[in-house]
């Protein structure tokens, strides 16, 4: 009953994952275990056994292979999840970019967690950065609650005619995975409306023969990664809408990012994950004493939201990018890389500083939110950060 | 189904229609294309085929054409098995759920993208059990990249990176046994078959297709720039290869052994080895130990399969 399934219920991240998709009509479920996100595919595979999801799973024998079967599943028709972290998503990278170069439809979770060496199976974003030029979308989610309705906004978005893309809802290790928190799940009947089984646009077919994964030429191949290129922006077009239709039927209301009093901040951080909770109550707390600082949570990270950032940015006076994630031997993380571009080519000129935090899943408690928001708001005050890039608490 | 089963008496019997169409661009006297042309001639209704990377790929698939007339996927190398394990699935489940026509699922991949590459992921599909036909078509080397080794280069055999040395004369290592892989998985069906003896090729094709589980299907298709020997020829070096016992046809039907081509009194293996340039350094005298450790191995094989097949154990 619909009314029932609106009340609150207390579940871990990877668990509401896992209920998303099982309310999805998926049809495939392909997945090789790998901590954080084994508890995603332990649940969907219960589902299956108990005969309360109607989906084919399988276990594949690598994450290569458990890609390789999605993008088998989904040409064939199929709505298609799976979900990885970390060596699993390295270990798929060479799929991941021919399952959006094909324009294959799917929806993968990424449990974000470091990379070896040293081997550590803790919160980073540094699996899914190699994957950021992929064409795929890629959403972050700050708490389980996001996690949830952003699985179902990411199946509505890839399948969406004007898309065609894969999507990844990112959800950071450990801290969200394992995390309980309150969720409203919506009903089986609404999740239906929303996503009812999938039609797909084109798909193997003995009656309609079609080759699928040619090789393209010189000649030809800049067209293919253009079109690739156009749908990846034609996602951040109609994602609105997407999240629109979702808003009617869950009162959440989805947008590029979440953000807390950024609009008249002095100082703002912008950052990836579930660290915007945390950067929301330092936020919360700094305003009540009065100084004017602003957080942004990015919810779609690819593709990037750059026009509906600077205005929201537009009046800050100053900006620190947090990055859980680093480029070694490059200017920064990766998201200051790209905010650093966004601004100079959208004339914006303010003092922006990079905090790397949180590598390998090191804490970042609330009194160090603070004490960052602090840096921004003295960055803003004084018209310049004296440093580029600062590793947080690293014993150097 | 019993292993007497003959869909076609004669190649008068096979279907006119071509689903591997002529235009493609393989080279003259391919022994991959004749597979491919037979092989899709005994389909026996929706199929749709799963092709990794290779000769057969980029000379069938190049955009804006294509030589398939069927469904055709290519996803990358080493996955072929994996994609079309998640074809056969979908298409169940679809079938099951919404009605979808049902279609074989055949895998047409090289022996780099079986033997070596592809070798995990098809392990896990037969393992997994799905029901396709994986079939390798086996020239002995990567061709596509210019004559490599691979795990199914037999010994001696020169290419680009085993080359015919002063101090090391070719490949030094035996060919990979894929049919005893195959086999290790306990999957219904596997079998050997040579572009040479198309209607054996053929009704094992479609005699896989009527067994529901994973089968394999090894196909000897000689290759004119590897091999290094006339266009012409390719045929004919397919024959001598079942003719010397140096490519047994045989098949292995839940576990048990059946030689189909009995050889009973082999050419001598030098008229295959003779008839292609890889295999020339060989009669130099100095290499002549490479000669015989090959000439052994042929015979270590053929002498396991007839004990094999005479013993009647299941595998």
């Amino acid at each position: 009953m619909a009314r029932q399934a609106q009340e609150r219920i207390a579940i871990m991240g990877d668990e509401a994952i896992a209920l998303a998709v099982k309310q999805s009509n998926v049809d495939v479920i392909a997945a090789y275990p790998i901590t954080p996100q084994t508890i995603i595919v332990e649940r969907l595979s219960e589902y299956v056994a108990n005969g309360e999801l109607d989906a084919a799973f399988i276990q594949a024998e690598s994450e290569h292979s458990a890609l390789s079967i999605c993008v088998g599943a989904s040409l064939a028709g199929a709505r298609v999840f799976t979900s990885t972290a970390s060596q699993g998503l390295a270990l798929m990278h060479e799929i991941v970019y021919a399952t959006s170069s094909m324009r294959v439809p799917m929806v993968m979770a990424i449990a974000n967690r470091s990379l070896n060496a040293p081997l550590n199976i803790h919160c980073e974003h540094g699996d899914v950065m190699p994957e950021r030029d992929s064409g795929w979308v890629h959403l972050f989610a700050t708490n389980v609650q996001e996690a949830y309705d952003l699985t179902f906004i990411a199946f509505k978005l890839s399948e969406h005619p004007d898309v065609q893309l894969p999507v990844s809802v990112n959800l950071d290790a450990f801290i969200l995975t394992h995390s309980v928190e309150p969720l409203t799940p919506i009903s089986d009947e609404d999740a239906s409306k929303f996503l009812p089984p999938r039609q797909p646009l084109y798909s193997i077919d003995f009656d309609s023969p079609a080759t699928f994964g040619t090789m393209a030429l010189p000649d030809t191949y800049m067209e293919f990664k253009y079109q690739l290129k156009e749908a990846a922006e034609k996602a951040g077009q109609v994602y609105p809408e997407v999240a629109g239709e979702y808003a009617r039927i869950s009162g959440r209301r989805y947008w590029y990012f979440n953000s807390y009093m950024a609009d008249d901040a002095d100082a703002v951080v912008l950052v990836l994950g579930s660290t915007y909770g945390t950067l929301k109550v330092a936020a919360r707390r700094l305003r009540e004493g009065g100084l004017k600082v602003g957080v942004v949570g990015l919810t779609m990270f690819r593709p990037f939201p750059e026009k509906q950032l600077v205005e929201l940015l537009k009046n800050a006076k100053s900006l620190i990018v947090m990055d859980r994630a680093y480029s070694y031997g490059g200017l920064g993380g990766p998201l200051y890389m790209e905010v650093l571009a966004m601004l100079y080519r959208n004339g914006l000129r303010i003092p922006v500083m990079n905090v790397v935090y949180g590598l390998g899943g090191r804490d970042f408690r609330l009194d160090e939110a603070e004490a960052v928001l602090k840096i921004a708001l003295d960055g803003a005050r004084r018209g310049r950060f004296d440093e580029h890039v600062r590793w947080w608490g690293v014993r150097a | 189904m019993s292993s007497q089963t003959i869909f076609y008496k004669t190649p008068k019997d096979l279907p006119r229609e071509e689903w591997f169409a002529s235009g493609h661009r393989l080279c003259a006297g391919c022994g991959a294309g004749i597979a491919a042309r037979l092989i899709f001639k005994a389909i026996r209704g929706p199929t749709v085929v799963v092709n990794p990377t290779g000769c057969v790929e980029v000379s069938t698939s190049c955009y804006p054409y294509t030589a398939w007339k069927i469904p055709y996927v290519h996803v990358a190398f080493e996955n072929a098995a994996a994609v079309a394990s998640g074809v056969v699935e979908a298409i169940k489940i679809l079938n099951k759920k919404r009605g979808r026509k049902l279609h074989d699922v055949i895998v047409f991949a090289g022996d780099g993208g079986t033997f070596d590459i592809g070798l995990q992921a098809l392990s896990g599909a037969l393992e997994r059990g799905h029901n396709l036909l994986y079939i390798c078509y086996d020239n002995e080397a990567y061709m596509n990249t210019g004559i490599q080794r691979s795990g199914a280069t037999p010994i001696g055999a020169a290419t680009t990176t085993s080359p015919a040395g002063k101090v090391i004369p070719g490949k030094q290592e035996r060919k990979k046994d894929l049919i005893a892989i195959a086999v290790a998985h306990k999957i219904p069906y596997a079998a050997t078959a040579s572009i040479s003896h198309p209607l054996d090729l053929v009704n094992k094709v479609r005699k896989a297709l009527e067994i529901e589980g994973p089968k394999v299907l090894h196909v000897l298709a000689p290759c004119v720039p590897g091999w290094r020997y006339p266009p012409s020829e390719t045929v004919r070096i397919a024959r001598l290869a079942v003719e010397t016992r140096y490519f047994p046809v045989y098949e292995v039907e839940y576990g048990r052994v059946k030689i189909n081509i009995r050889v009973k009194e082999p050419k001598p293996l030098e008229e295959f080895l003779k008839a292609q340039g890889r295999f020339s350094h060989l009669f130099r005298p100095e290499n002549a130990h490479v000669l015989e450790a090959l000439k052994k191995a042929v015979e270590e094989n053929w002498e396991r399969l007839v004990k094999l097949e005479e013993s009647g154990i299941a595998l």
